[in-house]
């Protein structure tokens, strides 16, 4: 079994597995966060949710799936059919390629590459490209605005995000996502730097565009925004692609600051729950918080958006950045400076 | 906006030189498209246009520079097709306009109807409360609507869910007394058609006592909200001079500080002994405009209290079997009263020569038909006066300027339905 998994052919294989072993529970996870987003929208909201399909409506995301492969793929005139069908492709690839780098236990990431952070924030960036293309290529003047604003709001928030990130690694002294983790063993970092978590948290909403940042698909401006011409399995995509990157982005915020595998206390009835299951807690806290935002929050005005962006959380995020360098200089708390 | 004519021009095969000159003499090899990128189709299948408003936008990027609304896409034609009903057959019409406050609009027409037929002091007084307590229920029902929608369009997906849970109770009312949800068809001239089913003052005032939590809860979600806020404040902004040039009239007249509410000013039905306040905005914006339908709501609910405190047992009819029908167990007892019955409701009734122009004080404002009879059965001619005609055509001045967001959250905060701006 060792010889085999040493050749080219068994790393592969393995390579292959970890990946499936990684990615069916991302997407059955996705299938679901869809089901968990409608139930508990329509718990807030005094509804059923859905509740025909199987138990408790269970099954709903598969027939919601079903439903999208039987629909016919339009392309509508005049749109670029490439670009047209390339575009979801590009943002729920981008959405799957974020999660080689996520450790979801001590060494259980597929990839646990040395700049991890950066390969993240990289990929996440790369996300408005699917956005950006689908608004052009669609040639429709509603999906066109939605991309604008995607594009604008995207840069604008990733900004801030960076700087809560350098924070962050400031603390650690490593670019590998599982040492950011194993930093936090004895204290989560959403204590000391709570500001940096609202922002970070904030700022994740705003690249995930879920509301009350969902300007790129504003329903009661733009219809539908950059996706308003996309039907089946390509309209799928891009639902599929938002909400992995809800998770994904959910899985940073916990990485970062909610102390990723670890459990909240190191006593006994915590530390009986495995690593991978606090994760996946953690994980399902802030979705939990990201559906409460939707369900309570009016949506942003474009411009006021890009204020709060350039306007607060930029200045905001770094001066807490040099009061946290300065801090750590100061009372020689910085890593790697024994 | 250079990038848009990027973007219409963004399938590639079709896109060409603007330079005419390129054009000269040659096959179509090179076609020369104009596209003008300036123009947003808003409706009339847009989630925000409230029913079938179709606005031409002229924007400058995400600035609307112009709003040209079109309207006619609901257009029924229910004024002439009055002409050809008698006075009862066309009391369903009104129901149709305004189909989110349909007893308001009968309202008005029973009042006109009455007034021509000189019989305003003969109504019997219980059938004048529950037609005044049924109009503020269905003003309640209308800001609900409203509101609820209005911030839905903003973004807030949770109100309008809260809202219609409310709103079926009060469509329930309907119900129990008109037996349909919305087109109930409840009012008549000389009185109501039923007096209220045993029980439901009862179930009205119950409503009624868990309604205000009701309030509380939805302007926590709305009120403070700063998100709502910074969408609503100083968007839209109406003087009280602009407004009145404009036509305006309701909330949105009295959000610009004019206190104007035909309730006091004249009051018709039972307004003139009820107790309540008129609520007025100060800036005339967005915000202001949701302030005072919400303060409305309140005051509505006072006046239904008053209602069914002071409401007594009694006729909903007015005596007159030519006007109001006799009862069932009278038909079957009296040849003169299936008589009536029958004239009733196949010729109706003739109303004597004359002009009226009644006007109530709808959910959404100055709600009055101008109608003339010429002493037969039907009206010769009827003129209804809609309040969101006046409101829509305002829609240019007010969203001149602003974002695209911002012409979303004024449609919204005008309240506008179709039904009654094309008739």
């Amino acid at each position: 079994m060792e010889a085999f998994l040493a050749t080219p052919v068994g790393v592969l294989a393995l390579t292959v597995a970890q990946a499936m072993a990684l990615l069916v529970p991302l997407l059955i996870g996705v299938a679901y966060l869809t089901w968990a987003e409608r139930k508990v929208l329509a718990a807030m909201q005094l509804r059923k949710g859905p509740n025909v399909v199987g138990p408790f409506g269970l099954l709903q995301p598969f027939a919601d799936a079903i439903k999208m492969l039987m629909k016919e793929t339009i392309i509508p005139a005049g749109a670029s059919r490439v670009l047209f069908i390339l575009a979801p492709m590009i943002t729920f690839m981008l959405a799957m390629l974020a999660w080689a780098v996520i450790p979801v236990n001590d060494g259980w990431a597929i990839a646990d590459i040395n700049v991890g952070i950066l390969y993240l924030f990289a990929i996440s960036s790369l996300g408005v490209y699917g956005i950006i293309i689908a608004g052009w290529a669609s040639n429709s003047k509603y999906a066109f605005l939605g991309a604008l604003r995607s594009a604008a709001q995207m840069v604008s928030y990733e900004v801030s995000m960076g700087f809560v990130i350098v924070t962050v690694l400031l603390c650690v002294g490593s670019l590998n996502l599982t040492e950011i983790v194993r930093a936090q063993a004895d204290m989560w970092f959403i204590i000391p730097l709570f500001p940096m978590f609202v922002i970070m948290f904030i700022s994740a909403l705003a690249e995930t565009n879920r509301a009350p940042f969902d300007l790129p698909e504003g329903e009661s401006e733009l219809v539908a925004g950059f996706f308003v011409e996309y039907s089946s399995m390509s309209f799928a995509l891009f639902f599929l692609g938002e909400y992995a990157n809800m998770i994904l982005m959910s899985a940073l915020i916990t990485i970062l600051f909610l102390g990723g595998w670890y459990a909240p206390f190191d006593i006994a009835p915590f530390t009986w729950i495995p690593g991978p299951m606090w994760f996946v807690f953690k994980i399902c806290f802030c979705l939990f918080v990201f559906i409460w935002v939707r369900a309570t929050f009016p949506r942003y005005r474009y411009d006021q958006l890009m204020r709060l962006g350039w306007k607060v959380f930029l200045p905001f995020s770094l001066v807490w950045l040099v009061i946290t360098a300065a801090a750590l200089k100061l009372f020689g708390w910085l890593p790697g400076a024994v | 906006m250079s990038g848009s004519s990027a973007m219409a021009s963004g399938g590639g095969p079709l896109a060409a030189s603007a330079d005419p000159a390129a054009f000269t003499g040659e096959t179509n090899a090179r076609r020369t498209i104009e596209v003008d990128s300036h123009h947003i189709n808003f409706g009339p299948q847009h989630p925000a246009a409230h029913g079938v408003l179709r606005l031409i936008l002229e924007m400058k990027g995400e600035v609307v520079e112009r709003a040209d609304p079109h309207i006619g896409l609901l257009h029924r034609g229910t004024e002439k097709l009055m002409e050809y009903k008698t006075y009862l057959q066309a009391m369903p019409y009104m129901d149709r306009l305004d189909y989110v406050s349909p007893m308001c609009m009968e309202h008005s027409w029973v009042l006109a109807v009455e007034k021509l037929l000189g019989i305003e002091d003969q109504v019997p007084e219980r059938a004048r409360w529950i037609r005044t307590m049924f109009a503020e229920l269905t003003r309640i029902a209308n800001h609900l609507l409203n509101i609820t929608t209005y911030a839905l369009d903003v973004g807030a997906i949770t109100p309008s869910l809260w809202g219609f849970e409310q709103r079926e109770h009060l469509i329930e009312f309907y119900e129990a007394v008109g037996g349909s949800h919305y087109h109930v068809n409840y009012f008549r001239a000389g009185g109501v058609h039923k007096d209220l089913p045993p029980g439901l003052e009862d179930r009205i005032a119950t409503w009624a006592a868990q309604f205000p939590k009701f309030l509380d809860e939805l302007e926590g979600l709305l009120t403070e909200n700063r998100i709502f806020k910074q969408r609503t404040v100083d968007i839209g902004v109406m003087t009280a001079e602009q407004a009145m040039a404009w036509g305006f009239s309701g909330p949105c007249l009295r959000a610009s500080g004019c206190a104007w509410d035909l309730r006091k000013s004249q009051p018709y039905e039972m307004y003139g002994q009820l107790d309540f306040e008129v609520p007025v905005g100060v800036h005339g914006d967005c915000y202001d405009r949701y302030l005072v339908r919400m303060q409305e709501m309140r005051q509505s609910l006072r006046i239904v209290h008053q209602c069914l405190e002071r409401m007594k047992p009694g006729r909903v009819k007015v005596p007159d079997n030519k006007i109001a029908p006799p009862s069932r167990a009278d038909m079957k007892r009296s040849m003169e009263s299936l008589i009536h019955h029958f004239k009733l409701y196949t010729e109706g009734y003739h109303v004597p020569e004359g002009a009226t122009y009644t006007v109530t004080e709808a959910p959404k404002g100055e709600f009055g038909v101008y109608m003339v009879a010429d002493g037969t059965n039907r009206p010769y001619r009827v003129k209804i006066r809609a309040p969101g005609y006046a409101h829509l055509q305002a829609m240019e001045a007010l969203s001149k300027g602003h974002m695209l967001a911002d012409a979303v959250s004024i449609i919204g905060s005008l309240d506008i339905v179709f039904g009654e701006i094309d008739r």
